[in-house]
């Protein structure tokens, strides 16, 4: 591993920048399943007893911020994917907290030369502190030469 | 068929296809929703000034897609993870289609492993990722 990314790894890895309160609100994860094509009364009905948010709504709610504070700038960075880890159901009409950290830091190499990869994980957890599921942002940099 | 349990997954068995609703209201409208009503998700012309092909149907949206598909096949079926990869824009109001195979079954711990890709009319694949899920013994 090149040595500057080793230095941050080691700098930002797995330390909370970010900590955000979110709603869930019913009406809004109904209409979300619906666009996303969920038929399941789980997912659509209110009155439903297993009713809850289809699994990756959780992709769709941000921190107040991506990276932390003092992260370089490598380049422009682009969204290149998302990941969703599903513990527990998230349960509509009720509050939820998130908690950011960076994930991973690694970088690809090509003909274009270096491309840095930042994974940022938003960690969510219920009013109990129970921890419901995880979400990650996968962004990319290509380096400026 | 619909598959209830773990013992009707075939290893390799490919999931129904799923052709998903990517018109341009239906991305309006979900972009709206989650609050990204930039005209990149909204509007063509305003996806074109900022230098896109067309309005871009937004990941999740399309992450949502691959879910719905899984469900689609195995009502029951627990999400444990999703990850997709971006490889290239889904553009609204153009037909896109999503595929699935089974690529590993756990029947100790009932998870089933699953590729999934979101093609458009080319061919051409613009995301692909990989499930896993639960499903009853």
């Amino acid at each position: 591993m090149d040595a500057d990314i080793s230095e941050i790894r080691e700098k930002f890895l797995n330390l909370d920048f970010d900590e955000k309160e979110f709603f869930i609100d019913p009406e809004t994860t109904i209409e979300y399943a619906r666009l996303c094509g969920e038929t399941a009364d789980r997912f659509l009905d209110v009155t439903n007893a297993d009713f809850q948010a289809p699994p990756t709504f959780i992709a769709s709610l941000s921190g107040r911020r991506m990276l932390p504070k003092n992260f370089p700038r490598f380049g422009l960075g682009m969204d290149a994917g998302k990941g969703v880890e599903c513990l527990k159901p998230i349960r509509p009409g009720r509050k939820i907290t998130g908690k950011t950290h960076l994930h991973d830091v690694y970088t690809k190499t090509g003909r274009s030369g270096r491309m840095i990869f930042v994974v940022t994980r938003i960690e969510f957890y219920d009013e109990d502190g129970s921890h419901l599921a995880n979400a990650d942002s996968r962004m990319v940099m290509r380096e400026k030469k | 068929m619909a598959i209830s349990t773990l013992g009707d997954v075939e290893f390799g068995e490919d999931l129904p296809a799923f052709v998903p609703d990517t018109t341009l209201e239906t991305t309006r409208q979900f972009a709206k929703l989650v609050g990204w009503d930039g005209p990149r998700f909204t509007d063509h012309e305003g996806a074109r000034k900022e230098g896109f092909p067309g309005a871009l149907v937004p990941g999740i949206l399309s992450q949502g897609y691959l879910v719905a598909m899984i469900h689609q096949w195995a009502p029951a079926a627990e999400i444990i993870n999703v990850d997709t990869v971006f490889r290239a824009p889904v553009l609204a109001d153009e037909d896109h289609t999503i595929n699935g195979v089974v690529t590993d079954i756990d029947e100790d711990e009932g998870k089933v492993e699953i590729d999934l890709t979101v093609s458009n009319a080319k061919g051409e694949t613009r995301i692909f990722g990989t499930a896993s899920v639960k499903l009853p013994n």
